[in-house]
């Protein structure tokens, strides 16, 4: 019984982790908009710019562009669905990263020079937030002894009692993972702050809309992890995540770009005090 | 019924003009007029847009850029040439390097007069521009064109 309930769940998320995704990326942009002072796009926007996006003449650069790009979505979904059928949360992570690749990998086969700058801002990205989350998942290991999203839900306690620096850690990270300033170095969704386009510089119609789709589905996935940490007690966990993603908003709007260096020193910084420190007191307090 | 007049991408490009138009048009973008509100967003590459904006007139040097530009941009797509000069050279049409409007290079599907152009005038060429590229999409749709 309790295993078709976790298979659910994976279908669930794959098929209604775009609606979910599409709706928050809604909001978002309403309230960045009423933040800056203006009123803002309707809450389905982002839906219609997909949609406008799947309608738009195909233009490739070459022939596995697509294929690279259909390649990010595809791993995004399946870590997704590890994640969410509660498998082993090592192997969905890493899913994840391989994803990441496909997307660089994809930006480098257009031979653009904007696109290129974009490829190199985005593995400097993925340096950049890498070690922090394998530590996060470290910590969930030493609380709970398994890297099974199930046994790490069922852990009954308040996992970020245990693990509050390591949350912190995760919540800075997670603003690189969202594209939020000051961390949105390799692409951003304001268009203003942009040489041409960043990484996906060289993508239009149906690829720029998968790829949006696939940030929907990982962006879903990512506000999971989140939830991860207070899984027993659910409510406080949702409020949790929707508190965590106002809070990235804020820093989105109330900060500019940083410059690389900056990235990838201080969420190194962070990994290591945060992250290595909460796991050091961890291993103490055992 | 299409998607494109809910998401219209738009393209900006500064061809001679004085910046005055340039300035107006930003000014759709402020809190004050906030075109946001209809899905506008000024995108900057030309491969994500379905709008392509020119203000200023027409000479020897932006001609090739003008083109390039429009060359990438995804079909359907529309092109709306705000103010005086972007429409015909405007005051600067006697000058020896002035060629002409923006039509001179590419084809032009909607002008929007006024010099500077006011951004309530902006804003209504391209809803304007919005129906053409409906129509375009539907054109597009019977298989009837490619570009002229
Ligand atoms: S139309 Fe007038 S305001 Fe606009 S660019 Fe020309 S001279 Fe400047």
């Amino acid at each position: 019984m309790k295993e078709s309930l976790w298979i659910l769940f994976a279908v669930l998320y794959v098929v209604l982790a775009p609606f979910i995704g599409g709706l928050i990326a809604g909001v978002d942009r309403k309230i960045t908009a009423r933040m800056q002072g203006r009123y803002g796009p309707p809450l389905l926007q982002p839906f219609y710019d997909v949609f406008k996006l799947l309608q738009k003449e195909n233009m490739a650069v070459n022939k596995h562009q697509q294929f690279y790009v259909l390649s990010f979505l595809v791993f995004v979904v399946v870590a997704g669905a590890i994640f969410f059928a509660g498998g082993d949360l090592l192997l969905s992570i890493f899913a994840l990263t391989l994803a990441s690749v496909f997307l660089v990998v994809a930006a480098y086969s257009t031979f653009s020079p904007y696109a290129y700058v974009g490829a190199e801002r985005e593995l400097l990205q993925i340096m950049a937030y890498e070690p922090m989350v394998i530590l996060t998942i470290v910590g969930m290991y030493m609380v709970t002894k398994s890297f099974n999203v199930v046994d790490i839900a069922a852990y009954d306690g308040i996992m970020f009692l245990k693990l509050p620096a390591i949350f912190l850690g995760f919540v800075f990270i997670l603003t690189i993972k969202l594209r939020k300033s000051p961390f949105d170095i390799s692409m951003s969704h304001h268009a203003h702050q942009e040489i041409v386009r960043g990484l996906t510089t060289e993508f239009s119609g149906k690829e720029l809309a998968y790829i949006e789709i696939s940030h929907w589905y990982e962006n879903v996935m990512l506000l999971g992890l989140v939830f991860l940490f207070f899984a027993s007690n659910p409510i406080l966990a949702l409020l949790v995540v929707a508190a965590t993603y106002f809070l990235e908003i804020f820093i989105d709007n109330a900060n500019s770009r940083l410059k690389w260096q900056n990235v990838l020193f201080s969420s190194w910084v962070i990994a290591f005090v945060l992250g290595a420190g909460n796991i050091a007191i961890l291993a103490m307090l055992i | 019924m299409s998607y494109l007049p809910k998401s219209p991408w738009l393209v900006h490009y500064d061809a001679s003009s004085c910046n005055g138009c340039d300035i107006e048009l930003l000014a759709c973008l402020t809190p004050l007029y906030d075109v946001e509100r209809f899905g506008v967003l000024n995108i900057g590459n030309p491969k994500h847009a379905d709008i392509f904006v020119v203000t200023g007139s027409v000479n020897e040097q932006n001609r090739s850029v003008i083109e390039n530009i429009y060359k990438q941009m995804a079909e359907p797509s529309v092109v709306v040439a705000v103010g005086a000069c972007a429409s015909s050279g405007g005051i600067f049409r006697e000058c020896y390097n002035v060629q002409g409007g923006v039509d001179h290079v590419i084809p032009v599907d909607v002008y929007v007069p006024g010099c500077a152009a006011r951004p309530e005038a902006i804003i209504d060429g391209v809803v304007q521009a919005l129906d053409v590229l409906e129509q375009k999409h539907k054109d597009r749709k019977k298989g009837a064109v490619g570009r002229v």
